[in-house]
């Protein structure tokens, strides 16, 4: 095995696995030390650099980065990274003018966004403080997108979108409410430099089975909430089924379950494990009393009189044959229900652009997209967020727009869009004496702080009322500590090591060894402890001066405790604090 | 010395022995001896042996004399009964114990000052008595703790850091545990576990005195350009012969070597040691032969490593003092001190 090439960033961005996981790379264990240090609007600000919308994602973000974490193999449960992100927001106090700001001279380009969600809304983030002059345009009256619409305000509430967006718009940005395009072609004469579509996947799948269209009291999920949201549906009878087991389920009964829905059932075409809602929203459905009915498939909907009685089910039994899901038929059941609501996908919908402007559609006419560039084939026009490939979330949204914003600035600066900005890092050691760091080594055991909640009754009466009332200060305290500063790294110099194996005894999670050197392979099959996650990297150092053998590192279980480095006579091994320098749109790295 | 406590996060696959335990149970508290020190390599060296052997910590005595070698007993099994002597009085405290409580398995780490310094005299007569316990001699050279003077087993020429010359000729350890007739004798070296484990395995359920000298570089004082018990200079020197494979009671032998090549020894427990040449030819069965192959590989400065003589046939302390084989400690008082007028029909029967 060749020895690890550790200045390519990413070697040590891997180590990182919140970071690594997140779409945007936000750098995770930064922002939690600078909350630990009491800097609110530092680790906002951190936030905001690369996820932009930090209050918004604290409370609804999908959190790849949580089941990533490292804590999540040596402890149980992931750090809280996105609740911590959430104390940063709420506690940030004025930030004054360390928000970025648009120049007074304009670059004298001009760009049109078509949506105003998290996409577009990103895009203008990143554009408009260069000096371009940006419009969005948004059909509906207000900005934010499904954000707005569909993410109901007892997690997301209305002041916390006002506050982030309004940081984006008070940079200049004009927005046109009411202001649906309807031809991409007439948008394309208005002479825009770029035109970036962020219109979403506005289109709720529909379920095409006898009865569909008999009732009005069957429902399309995302529209239902959107209605919901803005007032025009107030409520819902008694008996609720809902299709489907996404996100937009978990929305809706429990958007239900405040409309006067009283048995709520969520009905799953699979077993648990399988579905796309992630195990924290079925934990805050199930609190709420829904009840999550597995191994039903919709047949058909149950109308007398031209009313709604209910939906008949296929039964199934489910098992895992081969690690795949086996399902055979049982009996057919009908259950009762006054409104049924269909949460079973979305799509995106191009109805307005037209086929004559040189925009390659794939198979099922969706413009094709470059996924480096979101660029489509007509020059000019980029796509990103759920308009891009289908739904995906916020922070998806965020991260394609960064992406968009500079391709954009490229295309309007004239530079080529494949030249893109390199990423870089940053290493510097964190050793302050013997055995003292500039970060905190000590492994705290303490277990993940639990979120507290809104009592039921009164989450039931006021629609609005957020459900998680934050971490508090003692929460927040413990919570910062479980963090094992990843990006804090093990930095070997192979030079300096006299082979005295302290740093192999003293590992606590036995991730070293003093090895003859190999393939990588069949390096992992003699290591100190058994290599239990091959995805995770084995760093191998060359020859050591001694004995030529090598030192490897299997990165998997490391706790940043810094105690290699502390055991090492001749600093051979360093703890060096990793910064990943990542190039926005006209930001390149240094 | 680090200020954090190890982390309490463990490796997922760790395995629990026969009693339960995984190898970080057998643990103590954090080392506070310098970094890169090779006493704290044979500190995990001995937490490995003790785990795999399923050594229950409460049966485990540790003792030591003053030294940093003598400091390590507190850096495993916490979980231990534990004598910190005066230096060099381990081997006294050591036979005490043993005599009062014979079911213990006992431990004594010591160095080369602790040892063959001011402790020459007590280290032999604990090999004379043939008392059954594991002595590590943690070997540096040097007065680790008390800054780096020569010690007895300082060489003829090694260097000190300030550049002098040591001029005194050394006490071998292995040599005098030989002569003395030690039962089970072995050197090696902290910075090669593959070796150092398995003696140390055998080295306690040895049925009698095991002397494990251990090459341990004191990297603050001794592990300069010119020192002879340096890493590097180890490295350069060390001569394994023979290997040990220690394979526990009902085990099966799995290792097949050529015949000739191969020593196989019965513990009393039952445990199986192998020892397999490595080197030159040597029987390691064959005590005049070892003495005086080691002097001559030594005098040319080889550094010869293994375990080097082992005597499973010798009779330990107790069997040659005839004390019954129930521990003192365990037995009632009236049963240890019968009282006056027996002592008096004692001595009655001298006069
Ligand atoms: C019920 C539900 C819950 C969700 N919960 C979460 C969550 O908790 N966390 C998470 O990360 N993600 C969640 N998502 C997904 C997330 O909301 C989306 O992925 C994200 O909002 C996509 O952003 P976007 O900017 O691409 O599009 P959108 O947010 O969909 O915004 C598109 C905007 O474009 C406007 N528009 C559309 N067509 C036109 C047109 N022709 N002209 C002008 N304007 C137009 C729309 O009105 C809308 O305002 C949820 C989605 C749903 C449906
Ligand atoms: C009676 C007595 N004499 C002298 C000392 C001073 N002293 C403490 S440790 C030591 C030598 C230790 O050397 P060694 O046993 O080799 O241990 P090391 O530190 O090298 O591991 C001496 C002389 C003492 N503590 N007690
Ligand atoms: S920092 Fe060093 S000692 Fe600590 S877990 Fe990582 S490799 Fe092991
Ligand atoms: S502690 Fe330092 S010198 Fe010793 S083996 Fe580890 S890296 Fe090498
Ligand atoms: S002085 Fe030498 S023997 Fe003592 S702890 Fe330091 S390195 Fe080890
Ligand atoms: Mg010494």
């Amino acid at each position: 095995m060749e020895p690890t090439n550790i200045k390519d960033p990413a070697y040590f961005h891997k180590v990182v696995d919140c970071q690594w996981a997140c779409p945007a790379h936000t750098n995770v264990p930064e922002y939690i030390r600078l909350i630990a240090q009491g800097r609110y609007a530092d680790a906002y600000l951190l936030n905001r650099q690369s996820n932009v919308f930090p209050g918004i994602l604290g409370r609804t973000c999908d959190r790849p980065c949580e089941p990533a974490c490292r804590r999540t193999r040596v402890d149980e449960k992931p750090v809280a990274i996105c609740r911590l992100k959430r104390v940063a927001a709420d506690l940030k106090g004025e930030l004054g003018d360390r928000l970025p700001r648009a120049p007074a001279q304009k670059n004298g380009k001009r760009v049109a966004c078509i949506g105003a969600g998290p996409a577009s809304l990103a895009v203008a983030n990143d554009l408009a403080p260069l000096g371009y002059d940006v419009t969005i345009f948004e059909k509906a009256a207000v900005a934010g997108g499904l954000m707005r619409s569909n993410i109901p305000a007892f997690r997301l509430p209305a002041a916390v979108l006002d506050e982030e967006i309004g940081m984006i718009l008070a940079m200049g940005v004009t927005v046109r409410y009411g202001a649906p395009i309807t031809s991409l072609k007439a948008l394309l004469a208005e002479g825009y430099d770029a035109i970036f579509v962020g219109s979403g996947a506005p289109r709720g799948k529909n379920l095409e089975i006898p009865g569909r269209y008999d009732s009005d009291r069957i429902h399309i999920g995302i529209d239902w909430l959107g209605s919901v949201a803005f007032g025009h549906t107030t409520s819902i009878g008694e008996r609720v089924l809902i299709i489907g087991v996404g996100n937009t389920a978990m929305d809706c009964c429990r958007t239900a379950r405040r409309l006067g829905g009283k048995d709520i059932k969520v009905m799953a075409r699979k077993p648990r494990g399988y579905f796309k809602a992630s195990p924290w929203e079925l934990e805050d459905a199930e609190e709420e009393q829904v009840e999550i009915v597995v191994d039903h498939e919709p047949i058909r909907f149950v109308i007398e009189d031209g009313k709604l009685k209910g939906m008949e089910f296929q039964r199934y039994q489910s098992r895992e044959e081969n690690g795949r899901l086996a399902q055979t038929p049982l009996d057919k059941v009908i259950l009762p229900a006054d409104d049924v609501i269909l949460a079973i996908g979305q799509e995106s919908s191009f109805p307005w652009i037209e086929d004559d402007l040189g925009i390659e559609r794939d198979k099922w006419k969706a413009p094709v997209v470059d996924k480096t560039t979101f660029m489509c084939s007509r020059p000019g026009v980029f796509f990103g967020g759920d308009a891009a490939w289908g739904p995906l979330n916020i922070i998806w949204a965020v991260e394609h727009a960064h992406q968009a914003a500079i391709s954009i600035h490229n295309h309007c600066q004239g530079v080529a869009l494949t030249d893109r900005p390199k990423w870089g890092m940053n290493l510097a050691s964190t050793k302050m004496g013997l055995h003292e760091w500039a970060y905190k080594n000590d492994y705290n055991p303490v277990g993940r702080q639990k979120m507290h909640h809104v009592d039921l009754t009164r989450r039931f009466k006021e629609l609005s009322l957020e459900v998680e009332l934050g971490f508090d200060a003692e929460q927040t305290a413990r919570e910062v500590e479980r963090c094992l500063n990843c990006d804090v790294e093990t930095v070997f110099s192979e030079k300096r090591c006299i082979e005295c194996d302290a740093c192999v005894d003293v590992c606590p999670v036995l991730c070293l060894t003093i090895a003859p050197g190999g393939q990588e392979k069949e390096l992992r099959g003699r290591l100190s402890a058994p290599s239990v996650n091959p995805g995770q990297a084995l760093y191998a150092s060359g020859a050591l001066p001694q004995t030529g053998r090598v030192m490897l590192k299997d990165e998997d279980l490391c706790v940043h405790c810094g105690l290699c480095a502390e055991r090492c006579p001749t600093a051979a091994w360093d703890m060096q604090k990793f910064d990943l320098l990542m190039p926005y749109a006209g930001k390149p790295t240094p | 010395m680090s200020y954090i406590k190890k982390p309490v996060a463990r490796h997922p696959s760790l395995r629990p022995n026969a009693l339960g335990l995984t190898i970080r149970d057998y643990e103590g508290s954090m080392s506070t001896l310098c970094a890169g020190c090779g006493h704290d390599s044979i500190t995990a060296a001995i937490v490995r042996a003790l785990y795999e052997l399923d050594v229950p910590p409460h049966m485990l005595a540790k003792l030591s004399g003053i030294g940093c070698s003598s400091k390590t007993p507190t850096y495993f099994v916490s979980g231990a009964h534990g004598f910190n002597s005066a230096h060099g009085r381990m081997p006294a405290i050591a036979t005490g114990a043993n005599a009062a409580n014979r079911a213990l398995l006992y431990i004594g780490v010591s160095g080369d000052g602790d040892s063959l310094s001011i402790g020459l005299g007590q280290m032999v007569h604990a090999m004379r008595r043939n008392l059954r316990m594991l002595y590590v001699i943690e070997n540096n050279g040097v007065y680790g703790l008390t800054k780096g003077q020569f010690s007895a087993s300082s060489d003829i020429g090694s260097k000190s850091k300030r550049g002098e010359a040591n001029t005194q000729p050394p006490i071998d350890p292995v040599m005098l545990a030989l002569d003395i007739g030690a039962t089970y004798v072995a050197r090696s070296f902290s910075g090669d576990k593959a070796q150092l484990v398995p003696i140390l395995k055998g080295a306690l359920r040895h049925n009698g005195f095991a002397l494990v000298d251990v090459i341990s570089p004191c990297v603050t004082f001794n592990d300069h350009e010119g020192s002879t018990k340096s890493y590097l200079y180890t490295r350069k020197h060390q001569l394994p012969i023979v290997q040990a494979d220690f394979v526990p009671p009902a085990a099966e032998i799995r290792a097949e070597y050529a015949p000739g090549t191969v020593h196989e020894v019965r513990m009393h427990d039952g445990s199986t040691l192998q020892l397999h040449k490595v080197g030159p030819d040597y029987d390691p069965t064959d005590r005049r032969a070892a003495w005086s192959f080691l002097s001559e590989r030594q005098r040319s400065g080889e550094i010869p490593t293994g375990l080097l003589y082992l005597d499973e046939s010798g009779s330990d302390m107790h069997a040659a003092a005839k004390t019954v084989s129930r521990p003192l400690a365990q037995m009632p008082f009236e049963e240890l001190c019968p009282g006056e007028a027996a002592l008096r029909k004692l001595q009655d029967a001298y006069r």
